[in-house]
């Protein structure tokens, strides 16, 4: 069983949670930008939270499921349509053999989720089955999806005769997302700030610009000033971590960052509005505000909750509704 | 402010009686302070320093040697070395300590555990090829230091280099330190695109791209050698702690060794 790329997105690729234990040779861990997403696509159809699904950006890729199939999309509305029927994102998804998933219109966020039932057969590599562009290895031969690819699915399921349709339930991702305030720590040159640049750091409104992608997020507005004489030697960097340019221009790493970096690290954007912060688009506003680690921490634990009770939840439902078809 | 600590075997470390640390290097001050709410850095001293990089290494192989579950990942740079931990494995419900303050304590807990091995190091020996085709700023840099090219070259193969860290992109050496007649700051406007193999030099740090990639390193020359193959069992063909030395060959002798096997790009 698989699906066919019957046209490429902007950029389409397999990604996971990431792949960790390797930074020491310079090897960052990628994976999803949207972790949450990732996850909620996955549950919906009762794979692991963890499985490798497709990231999609707008424009999205044009997708062909050769046989039955039950799909899920989450994080972004990318107004998808499924053989011309317009399709909602968080719901689980029957398709029928030959059934062509399209993205018309960008509705809302930036990056779009698709997982299938059954899981992608996807390449490991270094423990990660996301790609790794760089080093073309991961996903998908370690490059971005082209038409004609055709993707694998893990474990095959037997769901012949279903109409396509959407399963009538929905997972509710209120609480785990926020609007536009972003909480960050103070990064260990955050000193170096003068005094009014702390106050516009948490008082100015920063939009996000053209150049950004996986790799960062870079910001534009009023210009941040540092105290700081000299150069920094390099040291390690992280998702989230708030840089700031010679410019006095801000640059938030995000999954493909480099490992290390040499300029000032004045903040961290909290692990918990990092999925918040994956959807956020070109042009959109964002404000920071200031939080410590108890708090961080605090959020990114009731998160989890959360998302350990969506899991429970889809799971139920989809095995209630694999036993009610298979009796009916 | 960041948490500032400084780790003594005096104040701190009750399961051994001095510090490993303090007892190599007495004089280097530490520091531990988070990046971000899911990393700990722990700092030691504020320079590009052989001695404290070793300090650096010798833990850094220590935890990685022990496979501790709540380590995602360690990266080890000059004079830090940053533990990416697993919230999750850190916070037991009935915590009242943050997951960062039990990093920090099971952190000082393997310091005090640790025994400082002076390791040899690997030496891993580089040819390449000082042709200018390879080397557009070869004639920039001996311009800025009165030197001819050659003497450039000469100088950059009068001695061995230690690999500080790999950052930047996957396998790329961070090395140090060269000769100070040809340090030599990063170009003003860095290049679009500098080929895989280039041998460049930024301050007193020299190093290798291992990918095609945008970057700013003065350029003096290639090597045929594939510094990061994501498909060898070890992908990176320098690790931290290596020492490299430079050697030179001549156009044709590159174009040899680039028909080789798999070491070679």
């Amino acid at each position: 069983m698989a699906l066919c790329i019957l046209k490429s997105g902007l950029l389409d690729t397999i990604q996971d949670a990431g792949r960790y234990g390797f930074q020491h040779w310079g090897v960052n861990p990628g994976g999803a930008m949207d972790t949450v997403a990732m996850q909620v696509a996955n549950m919906l159809v009762d794979n692991p939270p963890a499985a490798p699904v497709i990231e999609m950006h707008f424009p999205a890729a044009e997708i062909n499921f050769e046989e039955p199939t039950i799909f899920s999309l989450a994080g972004a509305d990318f107004g998808a349509t499924l053989n011309g029927q317009e399709l909602a994102v968080h719901h689980p998804v029957i398709a029928a053999a030959g059934s062509v998933l399209k993205f018309v219109r960008q509705v809302s966020g930036c990056r779009v989720y698709l997982a299938v039932r059954g899981g992608f057969a996807a390449d490991a590599w270094l423990n990660s089955y996301s790609t790794h562009l760089k080093a073309g290895a991961g996903g998908h031969g370690g490059r971005a999806l082209q038409k004609n690819d055709r993707i694998a699915y893990r474990n095959t399921i037997a769901l012949s005769g279903r109409p396509s349709q959407a399963l009538p339930w929905l997972a509710n991702l209120s609480g785990l997302y926020i609007e536009s305030s972003f909480w960050f720590l103070p990064g260990a040159e955050y000193d170096f700030l003068d005094a009014a640049s702390k106050t516009q750091l948490q008082e100015a409104c920063f939009s996000i610009n053209r150049k950004s992608d996986r790799m960062g997020y870079r910001l534009q507005g009023a210009a941040l000033h540092s105290n700081m004489s000299g150069e920094l030697i390099s040291t390690a960097v992280t998702r989230g971590t708030m840089q700031l340019l010679p410019d006095g221009q801000l640059i938030i790493l995000m999954a493909d960052h480099q490992t290390t970096g040499g300029y000032p690290r004045i903040g961290h954007v909290i692990t918990a509005h990092q999925p918040s912060l994956s959807q956020m688009r070109p042009g959109e506003d964002m404000r920071f505000v200031r939080t410590d680690i108890a708090a961080a921490e605090r959020l990114f634990l009731s998160q989890q909750r959360n998302l350990q009770q969506l899991q429970n939840a889809c799971t139920f439902r989809l095995q209630e509704y694999l036993v009610s078809i298979r009796n009916s | 402010m960041p948490s500032f600590m400084i780790v003594c075997p005096k104040l701190q470390l009750a399961a051994r009686s001095y510090c490993v640390f303090c007892a190599m290097h007495p004089s280097t001050d530490y520091r531990f302070y988070p990046c971000g709410d899911h990393a700990l850095t722990l700092e030691l001293g504020n320079r590009i320093d052989r001695q404290i990089n070793q300090q650096v290494i010798a833990l850094f192989q220590f935890l990685q040697d022990r496979r501790l579950p709540w380590i995602k990942d360690l990266i080890p740079s000059y004079h830090t070395l940053t533990v990416v931990y697993d919230l999750l494995q850190l916070t037991g419900s009935e915590n009242k300590t943050t997951a960062y303050d039990q990093a920090l304590t099971l952190m000082q807990q393997a310091i005090a555990a640790c025994e400082l091995k002076t390791t040899a190091s690997r030496k891993v020996q580089i040819p390449v090829c000082y042709d200018p085709v390879f080397g557009p700023d070869l004639s920039f840099i001996a311009d800025a230091h009165g030197l001819s090219v050659a003497e450039t070259i000469a100088l950059h193969l009068s001695r061995s280099y230690r690999v500080y860290l790999l950052g930047f992109l996957p396998g790329f050496a961070y090395m140090g330190s060269v000769d100070e007649k040809i340090a030599t700051p990063r170009r003003s406007s860095p290049r679009v695109s500098v080929a895989a193999g280039s041998v460049g030099i930024a301050g007193e740090q020299t190093g290798i791209y291992p990918f095609e990639s945008p970057g700013g390193w003065q350029l003096l020359g290639r090597t045929p050698l594939r510094l990061f193959d994501a498909h060898r069992a070890q992908p990176a063909l320098l690790q931290p702690g290596d020492e490299v030395q430079f050697y030179a060959i001549d156009i044709t002798e590159f174009n040899n060794l680039q028909q080789h096997g798999a070491m070679y790009s």
